[in-house]
């Protein structure tokens, strides 16, 4: 049984975890990452699982790193830090990751939410990379994933202030997909959920992987990718099902072949 | 915690905020914006509190800034008065805006500076007859703060808006009703009355849904007319889920008054 998250089966397809650490606003322990990645190893595992919304509470998605842990591990430790194989799984995850964020995504947790394919906000969400303030800087891929969502300036700003930015601005910088009430925050991403479990799986896998190789390959051998990934396809059964559907004017039935 | 500038009272669901300097006009210094915050505060987290209503002592609603607290000596350092606004007026009218209940103001004097715009922050404003709003910022080379500038164009339109904040002149309660400024100008000896009735109903309505009611209707200010529209839809999705829907509802098919929890 996972200590710090929570993880329920909203409906066949879909996976809700939620991290359960409100005493210290789910700070990112080495434990909370550790069991994070294991139920993502697992739905990545479970052929009926085809869409995973990740969540915080109603006032923290996650407000950074556990500074505690941050300040027992002296530079050997960093070295060997076992939270870089988590958050590795959290990257490989090939299925669509949703965060549901409300309240603070600082640090780690802000880190983690663009670990995430789409980020629904509620409007009191705030993002932000306050390593800074501390005399360290973002090491689970803030700096990198923050640039790409909201460009050079925004980036640099955030990261060498330590200033965040509220879910409105981080939806007009590209950071966030959409802007909710706080309340329906979770609902909105397993809707969205719902509707992507609801097409066929290799397709998803695949478009997800063909949108992920355009964040760090060049545009030839990302259309190159895109190319062979939509070869791939023409081989699905799914594919056959999903044209024959549309021209029979009925709903689809995919069974992920 | 005891108040010294302000008095605070909370009773039968209906918290009552007076600023209390009336030597000063009800002016605010340092301490009084510390001990409004406190009362907000409480007011916020206290589940009991179904209505604000927020009022002044003496013959003043509130003259805005104490400028005494801001002597500005030849030779002295330029003051960052960014920096007040932003350690005290903005926090407050925010607050006052967001606060999930309705927020009553009766302006029982003159309201001039912040003092104007602390009102219109407010929900439903009632003034005295005598009460009379000053955007005075202009008078000493300032500008409109506390939101005015964003909230009068949209009260009484840029036309009006910009004649009050550029000649800082003096418009009466009654003008300001009939500019749609305010909701009501009432008699003087009336005011606090009339206040605490409308205090007192709003305080056995359903809370919760005249708070999304607030929240859209702000939201409208500056949403587009598409994005007011999926506001609606969401907020009544989160007002049909209340006690007060169901109880409303209930009361309506049964033929009786309904009794409102605020949630």
């Amino acid at each position: 049984m996972p200590q710090t998250l929570a993880v329920e089966l909203i409906e066949p397809g879909v996976r809700l975890i939620t991290l359960q650490r409100p005493q210290a606003l789910n700070a990112l322990t080495t434990e909370l990452l550790g069991e994070l990645a294991d139920e993502l190893n697992a739905a990545q595992a479970d052929p009926a699982t085809r869409a995973v919304v990740v969540t915080g509470s109603r006032k923290a998605f996650a407000a950074g790193a556990d500074l505690k842990e941050m300040a027992e591990c002296n530079l050997v430790g960093v070295l060997n830090d076992p939270r870089q194989a988590s958050w590795q799984s959290i990257t490989r995850f090939s299925k669509p990751l949703i965060a549901a964020v409300n309240g603070f995504a600082l640090g780690g947790g802000c880190e983690l939410a663009m670990h995430a394919d789409i980020i629904i906000a509620g409007e009191d969400a705030r993002f932000g990379q306050p390593e800074i303030n501390l005399g360290i800087m973002p090491g689970a891929g803030g700096t990198q994933r923050l640039l790409r969502a909201v460009g050079k300036s925004m980036a640099m700003q955030m990261v060498l202030t330590g200033d965040a930015i509220d879910a409105h601005q981080a939806q007009r910088a590209g950071l966030v997909s959409e802007v909710t009430q706080p309340e329906l925050t979770v609902e909105r991403a397993v809707q969205v959920a719902r509707s992507i479990a609801a097409k066929a799986p290799l397709a998803v896998r695949l478009a997800k992987e063909a949108l992920l190789k355009a964040m760090d390959t060049d545009l030839a051998s990302g259309l190159r990718f895109e190319r062979h990934a939509f070869t791939l396809l023409a081989g699905t059964r799914d594919r056959d099902e999903g044209i024959r559907a549309f021209q029979e004017k009925r709903r689809p039935n995919f069974t992920g072949e | 915690m005891n108040f010294e500038h302000i008095l605070f009272s909370i009773e039968a669901g209906v918290a009552l905020l007076s600023l209390n300097r009336p030597d000063q006009l009800n002016s605010f210094n340092t301490q009084m914006h510390g001990e409004v915050k406190e009362a907000l505060k409480q007011v916020r987290q206290n589940p009991d509190v179904r209505v604000l209503l927020l009022t002044g002592e003496g013959r003043g609603f509130c003259a805005g800034q104490d400028l005494s607290d801001r002597n500005v000596a030849p030779g002295s350092a330029v003051p960052d008065l960014g920096e007040s606004i932003e350690k005290f007026y903005n926090p407050m009218i925010r607050q006052l805006r967001d606060l999930p209940l309705p927020v009553i103001c009766a302006v029982n004097g003159v309201a001039a500076g912040a003092g104007a715009n602390i009102p219109l922050a407010c929900d439903l404003v009632l003034a005295a007859r005598s009460a009379s709003f000053i955007q005075a910022f202009c008078k000493i080379g300032l500008i409109p703060d506390s939101g005015g500038t964003w909230t009068l164009p949209r009260l009484v339109g840029m036309a009006r808006a910009k004649a009050l904040a550029l000649l800082g002149n003096r418009l009466t309660a009654e003008q300001a009703e009939q500019w749609g400024l305010i909701y009501r100008c009432v008699e003087d000896a009336e005011l606090r009355d009339e206040a605490l009735k409308l205090a007192r109903h709003l305080a056995t309505q359903p809370t919760y849904g005249l708070a999304l009611i607030k929240r859209s209707l702000n939201a409208s200010m500056s949403n587009s007319f598409d994005e007011q529209l999926e506001l609606e839809r969401d907020l009544q999705r989160l007002a049909g889920r209340s006690e007060d829907y169901r109880e409303g509802v209930g009361a309506f098919m049964e033929k009786r008054s309904p009794s409102f929890k605020g949630r």
